[in-house]
């Protein structure tokens, strides 16, 4: 009774309780706004990234090309009149060629020998492998004089796009006459911007114009494919031992802890370990995505392991019991029931962690696959880099083209990365059943 | 109770035969002693009630007889239990085997998210039942009717089982127990999660099975332990109090801890 005696009346109650209410409703709403803050702090953040990466590397889709009536002159693809005419082509002097066509334009400059270089800089070098598969594929365009798009140099392309001036100190540099000659060939309506398709199409190579993602594209798709093709299976098998079947003892936590720190390893580290193990001892291919795989699966496991535990853990007991409860021995329990419940979540992790090993640079730093490799990767075991060492090499490159080329190869990455997620949340869909 | 005093007039008061011996089982789960030197008889086409209050054992006395409690990390079941007069714990004993000879309802229905034509068809088939498509078909729907549930989902076998109403899913999953054909059946409180109209159908259907089969059924309700066993086991603390006929456990409790509990003075 003393307790009651002690308690407020009631309309004193009522007061403090509508005077605290205010209090708890102020939190509240305090608390709403923290979150709302960091939302938008967190999105404007995105969104200047991808805004700044997107401004940079947009133009970079784009090169300039200048349209050159190209005269395919028999003297100078076949100058000894060789029988095998395609033997000639395949050795002619299409630089040459080029040179000829180019000049014919500007008969103003003719005999000047220093007008003839600087004309002739306008035009990439990597054109003339455009002209040989050209006239190999058709040598009936032996004789004929026809129209073509021509890759420029890139510091013409950069001119073009507004990214350096026409002076030394706007970051040109170019010779007097290049100049008047790129004016007239603008005048004429032959200077364009068109798609890059040698942004696809190209290996690495030292001249932005020609330098392409392709091998690097391949790089990555292979050294995926190898990180997805050992590390999944691996993962989901170690999970599902541990969670499963292990004895919960001394042994199996000394594991988890372990497994536990191995997810916080500088992935640089499986990098060396990479290289003393799949290089030194076994002696695989520098360089190759087999091993770049290898290095991958390491740093990816840990992760797969543990999001493969928490998704086996999140079935519900009563799905073992009742599996259990009509027969079925552990194994079928797992694989009939347990296994495909799971499978989102180990989808989930599984994806996350091939997201982490799409972007990994420094563990592939450590087995060469930093090197500048211009030939396209056949197989894994070829010589390759991935997409985020080329992003790593082009910034590190001192020309003014490698700017936007840059963030270009970063575009391709996150839109490779989207791709990937899009593709993993559609099967993490398809297998969810939500009966 | 026309059933019970039936019972009583053709059934022996020692029970030759005895589908389910236990003698002597104790278990502990790490350090707690949670069933102390039970000794139970179970009768076969019978229907065996245990009650008792919250945590007496009498669930973890069922889980001895499927060894259930073999999947929990630190539980130990010492003791003898014959299933018709072999040791069920004995090494030589295959627990899968073991566990399509004793089949088990659990307290929550619990039906795979699979269609109902696959909760049924599942025993058969990881046991190797069924010789045809055909025959598993026939196995289903016999286990279907068998359970009283084939008429309400002849046109939706392929819907899944877990959209189905509780008192339907837990018929769903006797019919899962009863596909496998075991000899016995366990019960823990299979209408705990039901109201009383699929209660009453539940409990019909118990009464109908046990001309098939021998049943083992854990309950907290006094009222159905009555209404649908033949004989009642209580327990009190681990301990198996008393043991006898259900009309003679409800109407003459021998001891005075059971007749506190039926008369409601306490659990």
């Amino acid at each position: 009774m003393t307790e009651l005696t002690e308690t407020l009346p009631a309309t004193a109650a009522a007061e403090r309780v509508g005077a605290h209410l205010k209090a708890r409703y102020a939190a509240e709403t305090r608390f709403r706004l923290y979150g709302i803050v960091a939302i938008v702090v967190a999105l404007s953040f995105l969104a200047i990234l991808l805004f700044t990466i997107i401004s940079r590397g947009y133009s970079a889709f784009a090169q300039t090309q200048v349209e050159v009536p190209i005269t395919f002159d028999a003297a100078l693809l076949n100058p000894d009149g060789k029988a095998d005419v395609q033997e000639a082509l395949k050795d002619a002097d299409y630089g040459a060629v080029i040179r000829q066509s180019l000049l014919a334009k500007f008969p103003d400059f003719a005999g000047q020998r220093q007008a003839t270089r600087e004309v002739t800089r306008i035009v990439s070098t990597g054109a003339t492998d455009q002209l040989r598969s050209m006239v190999m594929s058709n040598p009936s365009l032996i004789g004929q004089t026809k129209e073509i798009w021509l890759p420029v140099e890139a510091p013409v392309d950069q001119l073009m796009k507004g990214a350096t001036g026409r002076t030394a100190d706007q970051g040109g540099n170019f010779g007097a006459y290049e100049l008047t000659a790129i004016d007239q060939l603008k005048a004429e309506g032959r200077l364009h911007q068109r798609f890059n398709h040698w942004l696809f199409t190209q290996g690495d190579s030292r001249q932005p114009e020609l330098a392409g993602l392709r091998g690097a594209i391949a790089g990555s798709f292979f050294t995926l494919f190898v990180t997805v093709l050992l590390s999944f299976p691996l993962g989901v098998a170690a999970a599902v031992y541990l969670e499963e079947f292990a004895p919960k003892n001394k042994w199996t936590d000394v594991i988890e802890v372990n497994i536990n720190n191995l997810a916080a390893v500088p992935s640089i580290v499986f990098g060396l370990l990479a290289l003393e193990i799949f290089l030194n001892v076994f002696g695989l291919p520098r360089s190759s995505p087999l091993v770049g795989g290898l290095a991958l699966t390491l740093v990816s496991l840990p992760t797969i392991i543990i999001a493969g535990r928490v998704a086996l853990k999140a079935v519900p007991p009563w799905i073992r019991e009742a599996a259990f409860g009509l027969g079925a021995s552990p194994l079928q329990t797992v694989i009939h029931h347990v296994l495909p419940l799971a499978m989102p979540g180990i989808l989930t992790g599984t994806i996350i962690g091939m997201a982490r090993a799409v972007g990994e640079t420094a563990p592939l730093l450590m087995i060469g696959m930093v090197a500048f490799i211009v030939d396209m990767p056949g197989s894994p075991l070829e010589p390759s880099t991935v997409l985020p060492v080329q992003v790593y090499l082009w910034a590190t490159s001192p020309e003014r083209a490698f700017v936007e080329r840059t963030s270009a190869a970063i575009i391709v990455l996150l839109v490779f990365l989207a791709v990937m997620n899009a593709a993993a949340i559609y099967l993490r869909k398809k297998f969810e059943r939500r009966w | 109770m026309s059933v019970i005093s039936q019972t009583l007039g053709s059934v022996p008061k020692v029970a030759q035969d005895s589908k389910v011996s236990a003698q002597d089982v104790n278990v502990y789960y790490s350090e707690k002693h949670s069933l102390k030197a039970v000794n139970l008889e179970i009768r076969s086409n019978e229907v065996t009630a245990l009650i008792g209050p919250s945590g007496c054992g009498k669930s973890t006395f069922l889980r001895c007889l499927n060894r259930m409690n073999d999947l929990i990390d630190g539980a130990r079941v010492e003791g003898t239990i014959l299933l018709d007069g072999e040791d069920i714990y004995d090494r030589i004993i295959d627990v899968v085997q073991l566990r399509a000879r004793i089949g088990m309802v659990f307290q929550k229905p619990n039906p795979f998210p699979k269609s109902i034509f696959d909760n049924v068809a599942y025993g058969p088939r990881i046991h190797g039942l069924a010789r045809s498509a055909a025959d598993l078909e026939e196995i289903v729907i016999k286990s279907l009717e068998r359970a009283g549930l084939f008429e309400e989902v002849k046109d939706r076998m392929e819907e899944p089982g877990t959209g189905l109403s509780g008192g339907q899913q837990q018929r769903l999953c006797i019919a899962r127990a009863i596909a496998v054909s075991p000899e016995v059946i366990l019960m823990d409180e299979p209408c705990s999660a039901l109201d009383p109209i699929a209660t009453a159908k539940v409990e019909e259907l118990i009464d109908e099975l046990r001309q098939n089969f021998t049943i083992v059924i854990v309950t907290h309700s006094m009222q159905q332990a009555a209404r649908v066993s033949q004989r009642t086991a209580f327990f009190h603390l681990g301990e198996l109090v008393e043991v006898g006929d259900t009309e003679q456990i409800f109407t003459n409790p021998q001891h005075k801890l059971t007749q506190g509990y039926i008369t409601g003075r306490f659990g």
